[in-house]
């Protein structure tokens, strides 16, 4: 089949694509927003008694 | 805005730990069963359902599906209404999910035994099982992502990502592997055959260890750690990263299970690198697990949760670093079919899936029962025992793994092996066998002493009630709101979309491999002289099936000079291309079976059968009497044929009326052929004359399972002859 070595090179492309932008992201994010959500699991949503 | 009152669904929980306990208990018992049988393996001798072949497949399906799956179901119910500040979507498909998910268990745990089995890794249930599962696991999706449209809280956790990605991806494998044609109410044939059925076959075997026994355990971690340890997790930085790399990696190692067989090489040379990539995402996990517990490591001292925390955090990186180097082709020459793997599978099953599943039950039971754990002495008890058993298990696989593969390789300076018959391999190792069952059992021991503690928490504590919670409503997104706000954070609030790009990324690495596979024809060169197999044949097969011969036995000789001068020709991919299902097996407590055709006598493998160690002194095969005595039902032959042909297989219309006749001409030839055997003479015609004599009703040989499964196995690896030529047999384009 012609061409068959389209698909990976295509997938390789959307491989870096993707995480060139994900690190550019994840060196960007604000410190605020990353302290906020480490602490998602130890809030305490007990009714105030 | 104003705060709404809600419950957290606890009951379900309970229902899930209470089953994880159930079926642990019974999957691992099993699993030492099986152990016990390599060191006596006439211990079950005579019971069909009790064989070690049909046994396999329902340890490995009960530790995995009904031990992990109900862990998983446990924690993730427990975790996901928490980090959304929302109540399950739908009570019903809770307890859909659940009592399906067990009515599934139940299912596989009647019809394996009895032999109904695929033969496909982790995939053994038949087709209606298979329904039956695609549609609970629907039901759980629908759930879950139905919890996080209505959740309150906007960002979703990192835990979540990995449930998400868990439930698309097991999705995907399972459909796409479970891809076969019924022939019967509980018989089903892959679509798939010989390379490509072995190629979605790993892609979903290694993805169930990815998908079903790794990320949801990352995402339970992500939640039970910082709340076990009262601290936030390390990096969220580094979840992130980790997280997008892992589900796209992890998708493209299922090659590493096929090194050096005849898959293309550029399908294997793919599974190397990417299992050797995959260190990154995976070490990411632990270092973030780990360093989570930076400040609480005296926590660690007193704390049992965090105990087994530690160690199953720890043995995931052992297992992840191992996995990769297994990966190594040169590795992998030495480790592929021995107890290596099994060393390794069992570091991962124990330590990262046992003992973070036991570190979760310790901390949710007290809380959930309102009440402290009965025994922390106990507790810690378990710890030290299943650890040291974990070691136990391991350490003696090892060993075995490179005594008997160095063994296999063995050659005397005239080119002869050194350890010629494969039973001398065995021989050597069954000290390490004896270990091997002893760890398991201490291990098992801890895990009776958590269920003697927990029962009694539980009975000490209050009755499970849905918990109360509260939280103000998700408002509308604002545009002052989403100032700054970056690309990350808003596909964190958009679990839809989050779930969307999730698929995308598994499907690349399927798709890049498998399509391919499929569809350029150079990939398995065609050979002429393979031809189908007969009716009788076929039967014989689906008999190998239904005992799981495939479980000790390999059907996969690699080119290396040691198996060429063990087993003969290696293997050639256009031999397997009527294989459906293929039957390359993937470990080998016996030897391999490829070119078994015409080695032996019909006499032998008779005698051989009905009682191994008569024929092979030492060996450790159990005895299938019933094969031998029992009638064949060959009725279904005519429906197989026709499926085969729907599946690609060129059976003639004549060679499907013509069955019938072409299998008594078969059988009678064997039952002549055992005629030889002057001691079989004297049994066969004695039984004879006893049955005439008492008007009891007598099975002729030709019409006994045996005589199909001789004729099956006198046809393997016989279709290609090898003759000294320059002519090029197969090639790789």
């Amino acid at each position: 089949m012609e061409g068959i070595a389209t698909y990976p090179m295509i997938s390789l492309l959307i491989f870096f694509v993707f995480f060139a932008i994900l690190f550019w992201w994840v060196f960007t994010a604000s410190k605020e927003h990353i302290k906020e959500v480490s602490e998602i699991p130890l809030e305490d949503n007990q009714p105030k008694q | 805005m104003e705060v709404q009152q809600f419950y957290y669904d606890n009951k379900i929980v309970k229902k899930f730990l209470y089953a994880t306990l159930f079926w642990g208990i019974i999957g691992m018992l099993v699993g030492l069963l099986l152990a016990l049988m390599f060191l006596f393996p006439n211990i079950t001798d005579g019971i069909s359902f009790l064989s070690f072949g049909r046994l396999r497949p329902l340890h490995t399906n009960a530790v995995i599906f009904a031990f992990v799956g109900n862990a998983i179901f446990a924690g993730v119910y427990y975790s996901t209404q928490r980090l959304l500040k929302a109540r399950m979507f739908s009570d019903f498909l809770s307890k859909f999910n659940f009592w399906g998910w067990q009515a599934i268990i139940v299912a596989a745990a009647i019809t394996l035994p009895l032999g109904y089995s695929t033969s496909k890794e982790y995939a053994e249930l038949e087709w209606p099982i298979d329904i039956a599962i695609a549609l609970v696991w629907v039901a759980f999706g629908w759930n879950l992502i139905g919890t996080m449209v209505k959740r309150r809280q906007r960002h979703l956790y990192v835990a979540l990502w990995f449930y998400l990605a868990t439930f698309v991806t097991v999705a995907v494998l399972h459909i796409f592997n479970s891809l076969e044609l019924p022939v019967s109410a509980l018989k089903s044939y892959s679509v798939y055959a010989g390379v490509q059925d072995a190629l979605v076959q790993w892609w979903y075997g290694h993805n169930a260890v990815a998908f079903f026994l790794t990320t949801p355990f990352l995402g339970l971690m992500y939640y039970f750690v910082p709340k076990a340890a009262n601290r936030p997790v390390y990096s969220y930085r580094l979840s992130i990263v980790h997280f997008w790399s892992l589900i796209f990696i992890y998708i493209w190692a299922g090659p590493h299970h096929l090194l050096y067989s005849t898959l293309p090489d550029w399908a294997q040379n793919l599974g190397v690198a990417f299992s050797v990539m995959l260190i990154a995402p995976s070490w990411g996990g632990m270092i973030n697990g780990l360093l989570t517990l930076r400040g609480a490591w005296d926590k660690v001292r007193t704390d049992p949760t965090l105990k087994f925390m530690v160690v199953a955090i720890t043995g995931y990186g052992m297992a992840t670093f191992e996995g990769p180097m297994l990966s190594l082709k040169n590795v992998n020459a030495i480790a592929h079919f021995s107890d290596w793997i099994i060393a390794h599978v069992h570091v991962g099953a124990l330590a990262w899936n046992g003992f973070l599943a036991f570190g979760m039950i310790y901390w949710m039971v007290p809380k959930m029962f309102k009440t402290r754990l009965h025994s922390v002495p106990m507790a810690n008890f378990h710890f030290w025992i299943g650890t040291l058993g974990i070691i136990l298990y391991a350490l003696p696989m090892y060993v075995a793994g490179f005594t008997q593969a160095l063994m296999w390789k063995d050659f005397n300076p005239d080119g002869s092996l050194v350890y010629g018959n494969f039973l001398e391999t065995v021989i050597e190792i069954m000290p390490m066998y004896w270990m091997r069952a002893i760890g398991g059992s201490l291990y098992i021991v801890g895990f009776i002493v958590m269920l003697y503690n927990i029962v009694v928490t539980v009975r000490s504590g209050s009755k499970v009630e849905d918990e109360l919670a509260e939280a103000p409503a998700l408002t509308r997104v604002s545009k002052k709101r989403t100032a700054g706000e970056t690309y990350h954070t808003w596909l964190e609030r958009k679990p839809i979309k989050l779930t969307i790009f999730a698929t995308i990324a598994i499907l690349i690495g399927g798709i890049v491999q498998i399509v391919p596979t499929i569809l350029v024809k150079s990939n398995i060169p065609t050979i002429t002289s393979v031809k189908p197999y007969t009716p009788l044949e076929l039967e014989g097969r689906d008999l190998y099936i239904r005992e799981g011969c495939v479980g000790c036995h390999s059907q996969m000789v690699r080119p290396f000079r040691s198996e060429v001068e063990r087993y003969g020709e290696y293997a050639k991919a256009g031999e397997f291309v009527y294989d459906h299902p293929f039957l390359w097996g993937s470990k080998r407590t016996g030897p391999d079976l490829l070119r078994i055709g015409g080695k032996y006598s019909d006499s032998w493998h008779l005698n051989h059968m009905y009682d191994p160690q008569s024929t092979s002194s030492g060996s450790i095969m159990p005895a299938y009497q019933w094969m031998v005595r029992n009638e064949h039902d060959r009725s279904g032959i005519q429906g197989k044929m026709e499926a085969m042909v729907s599946l690609g297989v060129p059976y003639t219309e004549e060679e499907i009326a013509n069955a019938a006749t072409s299998m008594e001409e078969q059988s009678i030839q064997i039952e002549e052929n055992l005629y030889a055997d002057p001691d079989f003479v004297k049994s066969y015609e004695a039984d004879k004359k006893y049955a005439a004599e008492n008007g009891l009703e007598f099975v002729e040989m030709r019409d006994r399972e045996i005589v199909s499964l001789i004729a099956y196995l006198q046809r393997l690896g016989t279709d290609i002859k090898v003759k000294q030529t320059d002519e090029l047999l197969s090639e790789n384009k």
